[in-house]
């Protein structure tokens, strides 16, 4: 059951035992008070996990009908339908890319759903040889997923109108099979981990120790790591240029050629960061068994969490007076940008120092002795 | 009082155990540098990073790129050299330049143990393990059955030193009145079978063991000493050396002082160990030309004076180095001068972030630095809190940016860093251009004092 069979242990227990036994009574009541991990690993995967894998799932096979039937008969109607079944399972997605568990990290779901920006040169390159494989680990991240369709849908041509004239074009049936295989390759790599996560629910919720490839470890550092990654550095940083010199680079924005949706789906990430923390389930406010409830059980008080559930709100506030459209915000008024990743920066302080401080979790990608 | 202490320097005793300590120091030594490889900790900790925090006035020991392998080597097959006693003082000279040079070569990976290990090699150079039970008896055919006794003392005033300073630097009001960082991390130890979800989780509990553990630093050399004690001193120094070994990830560190806390032992414990080993040995049929009855038994062996004052100075040196952190104001946890080589051990729970910011003085554009294009996960995790590594990783950045033609450069540091528990706060004044610091053994002024006061050592 234990990972390490140390025989010594059996030495401290005794001795330990030994020890509590003088005061029954607090033994007893360390039980009434005790925290339970476990709650927090079902809460999650029953209550946010798996629902929103669940509506992702129903949501891409909606946008692969639609891109069918787009393939079969190419009108308006039926493109519109794409554009709004691709921004619709983009929304959802977003409560998907801080999981990047166990099979999603093995099979870079996260690299392949939405690395961007996109590759022109590598899907028109794809495209044009008709040789390339979006399976493979690392050669195509960036010529498959949200960020290409993005460009397949709204990247071509400046307008719907010509757009569709561009796939009514019997010369680029080719970008018309490529829409399709991108789409067929997101489904069918959902489909691999979404699975794979109600296989393994029940040891995923079982395995509550505290070592660096326990559950809460690893969805805590997960979680963090997508706080700071991919929500303050991609969605913020980057666009903004505040990594490379001040220079804005507006066609780094997610969602960049249907930039009007990208402050929608970056609202959206955060709601999922926040209703993750408090152990929300999703799609409402109903809240469980958390890392803020194990934040609080640890600090004996509401300090630090709200500290943090502080910087979310800040955060929200300062995006919601940003443009719908990030590239006419950079473009306007980059400060604007620029103060939000400095707000979510002082959440990724709150995360990094004090969180994973108070909470003891063995980082997963430290390995040495300490003293 | 002149005759007591030429009486004191004069007094032999028998040399097992000086031969043991020898047997089981090398031993562990070899068994560490092996784990230490089998982990592929070489690679990386000194390989894979392009960038290396040295230690003031050590810049020039830097890691040999390749050949950082054959140094491992090197000192592995010294530590063994040493346990089996074979040309004892040029292995035990290799092992302590090589072992240093490795811990010198980054200051990311500094341990209490590590530093320990040095400290003893040091001394072994002026000892004489080889006396008995060694290569070197059987190869020159003497071996040495007296020892002048203060050799086999001046290893047990360093454990003492380690032991009693271990204990003095508990004494502060996070260790006793919080009892931090124990609660968080004795707390986080649910994972227990038993314990975890019981006895952990409880606050006498986390003062128990707070105070327990300053109260056993500070009377285990005593207890040690006197023969009286000496046996339940031995039996409380094999539970709680376990018992951190189980609670936290302390690698061989209690191996080597239970092993080392033996030598408080008087001779026929460690008689009774050589016959136990040589028996073993001849159980793997290596033949052992009678090792511990010796094959020309000579009484003494004289150490030479100069060996025996570059101990005391040393011993001496030792006993004041953890105090220099008397000599700067400001909260030695916070700051941390001083708090090096101390045997400050376990007492924090100390975590930062640091955020680097390069700024262009005439344009007054700038870019934040990602820490991972330079630092290791490890170096990144030990820089964020250490005022003097902050520095010399800004400066190098700085350089480095430079070099590649960025012009007037400044870099500025976010830095936030919680403590024992506190919440976090900014850690390194935000307007300090880290281009225009020096380090030096000044007070840092740039760091932000800490907003509160921790009492005691």
């Amino acid at each position: 059951m234990y990972k390490k069979q140390n025989p010594y242990l059996y030495l401290l227990i005794a001795l330990f035992i030994s020890f509590s036994c003088s005061d029954p009574s607090e033994l007893d009541e360390g039980l009434v008070d005790n925290f339970d991990r476990k709650e927090i690993l079902e809460n999650v995967t029953d209550n946010i996990i798996l629902p929103a894998f669940g509506d992702f799932t129903e949501k891409l096979s909606a946008l692969e009908e639609s891109v069918n039937l787009f393939a079969d008969i190419q009108n308006s109607v039926n493109l519109e339908e794409v554009q709004v079944r691709w921004f619709e399972a983009y929304k959802i997605w977003q409560h998907i890319e801080m999981f990047n568990i166990s099979k999603a990290e093995e099979v870079y779901f996260i690299n392949k759903m939405n690395t961007y920006p996109a590759s022109i040169s590598k899907i028109e390159n794809n495209i044009s040889t008709n040789q390339y494989d979006l399976d493979a680990n690392n050669n195509n991240w960036v010529a498959q997923g949200f960020p290409t369709l993005d460009y397949l849908l709204f990247g071509l041509e400046d307008n719907n109108t010509s757009t569709l004239l561009f796939y009514q074009n019997n010369v680029n049936a080719a970008h018309l099979n490529y829409l399709q295989a991108v789409v067929s390759q997101m489904v069918s790599i959902t489909d691999i981990v979404s699975q794979d996560w109600n296989l393994s629910r029940d040891t995923f919720v079982n395995s509550t120790a505290n070592s660096a490839t326990s559950s809460l470890n690893m969805l805590t550092n997960d979680f963090i790591y997508y706080f700071e990654k991919g929500l303050r550095t991609n969605k913020f940083g980057i666009p903004a240029g505040v990594f490379s010199a001040n220079n804005a680079r507006m066609k780094k924005v997610e969602a960049y050629y249907e930039s009007s949706k990208s402050k929608e789906l970056s609202l959206e990430a955060l709601k999922a960061v926040k209703g993750f923390f408090k152990g929300e389930a999703y799609n409402s406010s109903v809240a469980g068994a958390s890392l803020k409830s194990y934040l609080n059980y640890m600090t004996e008080n509401e300090i630090l969490s709200s500290a943090i559930i502080s910087k979310f709100d800040e955060s929200e506030q300062l995006i919601n007076n940003l443009d719908d459209n990030y590239a006419n915000q950079i473009a306007m008024d980059n400060s604007l940008m620029i103060n939000v990743f400095n707000k979510l920066q002082e959440g990724v302080v709150l995360l990094k120092t004090d969180l994973l401080s108070v909470l003891s979790i063995s980082v997963d990608y430290i390995d040495a002795d300490g003293d | 009082m002149k005759k007591k202490i030429t009486n004191y320097f004069n007094h032999q005793t028998n040399a097992a155990p000086l031969a043991v300590f020898r047997i089981f120091f090398g031993l562990l030594m070899f068994v560490s540098i092996l784990r230490f490889c089998s982990k592929g900790w070489i690679h990386s900790l000194y390989i894979d990073p392009i960038f290396h925090f040295s230690y003031y006035g050590f810049e020039w020991v830097k890691p040999l790129g390749i050949f950082t392998y054959l140094l491992f080597l090197i000192c592995g097959i010294a530590a063994f050299l040493v346990a089996i006693g074979y040309k004892y003082r040029l292995s035990i000279l290799v092992f302590f330049l090589s072992f240093t040079y490795i811990e010198l070569m980054d200051k990311t990976t500094y341990l209490n143990h590590y530093y320990f290990v040095s400290v003893v090699s040091f001394i072994m150079l002026f000892l004489p393990c080889n006396a008995q039970f060694s290569m070197d008896a059987i190869t020159r055919k003497k071996s040495y059955k007296m020892v002048p006794n203060w050799t086999i003392d001046s290893l047990k005033l360093m454990l003492g030193i380690v032991y009693l300073y271990a204990g003095l630097t508990k004494i502060n009001s996070d260790w006793l009145l919080k009892a931090m960082p124990l609660k968080l991390w004795l707390k986080s130890k649910y994972d227990l079978p038993l314990v975890g979800q019981t006895i952990m989780q409880q606050e006498w509990f986390h003062f128990f063991m707070s105070w327990g553990g300053m109260f056993y630093d500070l009377s285990i050399p005593f207890l040690l000493i006197f023969k009286k004690t000496r046996s339940f001193a031995f039996f409380l120094v094999v539970v709680f050396h376990i018992a951190t070994r189980i609670l936290f990830p302390i690698g061989m560190f209690p191996y080597i002082m239970i092993l080392s806390t033996i030598i408080f032992f008087d001779a026929k414990v460690h008689l009774r160990i050589l016959a136990f080993i040589e028996r073993m040995l001849q159980k793997l049929k290596i033949k052992t030309h009678g090792l511990n009855k010796s094959i020309n038994q000579i009484e003494h062996f004289k150490v030479r004076k100069l060996s025996r004052s570059i101990i005391l100075i040393f011993l001496l040196f030792q006993l004041l180095i953890p105090w220099r952190y008397l000599l700067y104001p400001g909260e030695l946890f916070w700051n941390e001068q001083g708090y090096r080589f101390s045997w400050r051990v376990m007492l924090m729970e100390k975590k930062g972030n640091s955020v680097f910011k390069i700024v262009n003085l005439k344009s007054k554009s700038f870019f934040y630095v990602n820490n991972d294009d330079f630092l290791s996960d490890v170096q990144q995790k030990q820089m964020s809190f250490q005022p003097d590594m902050i520095l010399e990783y800004g400066q190098y950045l700085g350089n480095h940016f430079k070099s590649q033609g960025h012009q007037n450069i400044a870099v500025f540091v976010e830095s936030y860093v919680s403590l024992n528990g506190r919440l976090s706060q900014q850690f390194i004044d935000p307007s300090a251009n880290l281009m225009e610091m020096k380090d030096t053994f000044k007070h840092k002024h740039w760091i932000n004092p800490l907003h509160d006061e921790i009492k005691g050592f």
